[in-house]
């Protein structure tokens, strides 16, 4: 296959999120938003001029939030509860867990400014533990998409989706890989690249970086294998044991803790089916030091050179 | 119904609700005691349910918030014929669907899973919400304990109710003044409620939350706020020796104390 070229345009995928809730919107009087005081930084104006009485805004609240989301669902709404991933699901994840995932409420929980997108305004901002929270909740899809077109395609399986689900999505600009017309399917990883050396895994603003890296990779001569794995929960399973199978290594970058994340996942996979080396690059364990998201990601060495570097100390190990 | 029907039912309730406690040896009695009159007038007075339909779109709201006293649901949600009466038997029995909290996948006309405190309250909130969204007719009702008044969460869901103009929405806290360590007065004591709604924008009426002439017109208003009932009841209501201790929480009676709780319950039938 021919490997996937980001673009060099860089897209905000809050924009593709408000885009596609407009359009579904206006074929839809059942689909609501309900935010905590977000209206601006969920991008949600235009949906709020359009349809002033479906934004139900319940000011900075996020308990009230997440319940009151639960109840429009019973009432036969299509809500979509917005807020900053950090106190969405850290402020109401009991809220989560009884209302939305246990209540199986068609409920769809959209965390805006995911990981350290608030890089600089430090860790009380940033929501590198929400992967963790909420891939152990029964129900409740966890999905990352990596670009401004998985995003529109993830808002509109989300909106056909009879259940809950977590969109966690981010501010910082990311090119587009995917191509346009892609259709999102949950569970299914998206080959960027082939390769046999190994495997890079990543999703949300990550993507992007491994598909660099995987560059930088063939450069050397190293073909590796790109996945996009936006789904965190279901994993893709047969994704995971045919690229360890494959490949016989694989490396994982997250926007999150190296704890209870996609890395995790994809090596509860790896360690139950087909053990091969891993390296899980993240966020190591601790609070982040005052940078932008960009700064930060680089640091906790997941540049793409960096990532490209661990790549070829895990294939030593094969 | 008329009151007198509506008491004689609470007292069936009220035995079959010790007995399974009795002979699951768990429970928690004194909750379930104090708000099995509220329960009965709703769901054999007040609420538009169907049995038969228990999903139907237009139906009444009702939300035990105080998941706890999931045991005296169950007992109101068969007698009403949601669920079979001989089913009552298997409560907290392994694999059997009525546990210790409700849970609205499993249960007809349960509406959401409660079992935390605090919860209730905001989803009712979304439900009168979305009642005002679409134009439906459907009234929402929740029950909280008033120890439960406590989680902060439920003052979010106050604020947002009168900010959003839900007058199709009644929240009744069931005022027993005990919680499960010690009396609401010795623990965080946020009684009296009434200014403390009516500072927020609800309409207030106080009642005494075991006696039905009281209970069904309370339930019954309609005004132009949110609505809070706060029913003055006992924990423990209708057994002697349990009424208004703190022990009787989730204690579970001995086979001395069942037979003078019988005995008791069976006289007022």
């Amino acid at each position: 296959m021919n490997a996937v070229t980001p673009t060099a345009k860089l897209h905000d995928c809050r924009d593709a999120f408000v885009s596609v809730l407009e359009r579904l919107g206006a074929e839809n009087s059942r689909i609501v938003a309900v935010c905590n005081d977000s209206v601006g930084s969920s991008k949600l104006g235009g949906f709020k001029s359009k349809w002033p009485e479906r934004l139900v805004n319940v000011g900075i609240a996020e308990q009230n939030l997440v319940g009151v989301g639960a109840g429009l669902a019973n009432g036969g709404l299509l809500p979509f509860v917005c807020g900053a991933a950090c106190f969405l699901t850290g402020r109401s994840l009991e809220q989560i867990k009884a209302d939305i995932a246990y209540s199986n409420a068609n409920v769809k929980l959209i965390g805006i400014s995911s990981g350290m997108a608030y890089g600089e305004l430090g860790p009380t901002h940033h929501s590198i533990e929400d992967f963790a929270w909420t891939r152990v909740l029964p129900n409740l899809p966890v999905v990352a998409p990596c670009d401004s077109i998985e995003t529109a395609a993830a808002v509109e399986w989300a909106a056909s989706y009879d259940g809950p689900v977590f969109l966690r999505l981010s501010r910082v600009g990311v090119p587009d890989l995917l191509p346009e017309g892609h259709k999102f399917q949950l569970g299914k990883a998206n080959l960027l690249r082939d390769g046999d050396a190994v495997t890079l895994i990543a999703n949300g603003t990550l993507t992007h970086r491994m598909v660099k890296a995987a560059a930088l990779l063939a450069e050397k001569g190293i073909e590796a294998r790109v996945l996009n794995m936006a789904t965190v929960r279901p994993i893709d399973v047969d994704a995971v044991v045919a690229a360890a199978h494959d490949t016989g290594a694989i490396v994982t970058a997250e926007e999150h803790s190296v704890y209870g994340g996609l890395g995790s996942a994809i090596a509860e996979v790896v360690v139950a089916e087909t053990p091969v080396p891993m390296k899980i690059l993240g966020v190591p364990g601790i609070f982040a030091p005052t940078g932008s998201a960009e700064f930060l990601l680089d640091e906790f060495g997941m540049s793409p050179s960096a990532i490209a570097e661990a790549a070829i100390a895990l294939i030593a190990r094969k | 119904m008329q009151p007198n029907d509506l008491d004689r039912i609470a007292r069936q309730i009220r035995l079959r609700d010790l007995q399974a406690v009795f002979e699951a040896g768990a429970g928690h009695i004194g909750g379930e005691m104090s708000a099995i009159d509220i329960l009965t007038a709703l769901y054999f007075r007040v609420l538009r349910v169907s049995p038969d339909a228990p999903k139907r779109p237009d139906r009444d709201r009702f939300i035990l918030s105080k998941g706890h006293v999931a045991l005296a649901l169950y007992v109101t949600l068969a007698k009403r014929g949601f669920i079979p009466e001989e089913e009552i038997s298997t409560f907290l029995k392994p694999h059997s669907r009525l546990n210790g909290h409700p849970n609205c996948n499993k249960v007809p006309g349960v509406e959401t899973n409660t079992g935390p405190l605090g919860h209730g309250l905001p989803v009712a909130v979304g439900m009168a919400k979305a009642a005002k969204l679409t134009g439906a007719g459907y009234h929402t009702y929740v029950l909280t304990g008033d120890g439960e008044m406590q989680e902060g969460s439920n003052w979010e869901a106050i604020a947002s109710a009168a900010q959003f103009g839900l007058d199709n929405l009644t929240l009744i806290i069931d005022h027993n003044r005990f919680q499960q360590g010690a009396s609401l007065k010795d623990t965080n004591n946020l009684a009296p409620f009434p200014a403390k709604l009516e500072a927020f924008g609800w309409d207030v009426t106080e009642i005494n939350g075991n006696v039905m002439d009281e209970i069904v017109p309370a339930l019954e208003k309609r005004g132009a706020r949110p609505h809070c009932i706060v029913a003055h009841t006992n924990k423990g209501h209708g057994i002697s020796f349990m009424q208004d201790t703190v022990d009787w929480h989730h204690k579970v009676p001995n086979a001395e104390q069942y037979k003078i709780a019988v005995a008791e319950l069976s006289e007022a039938l």
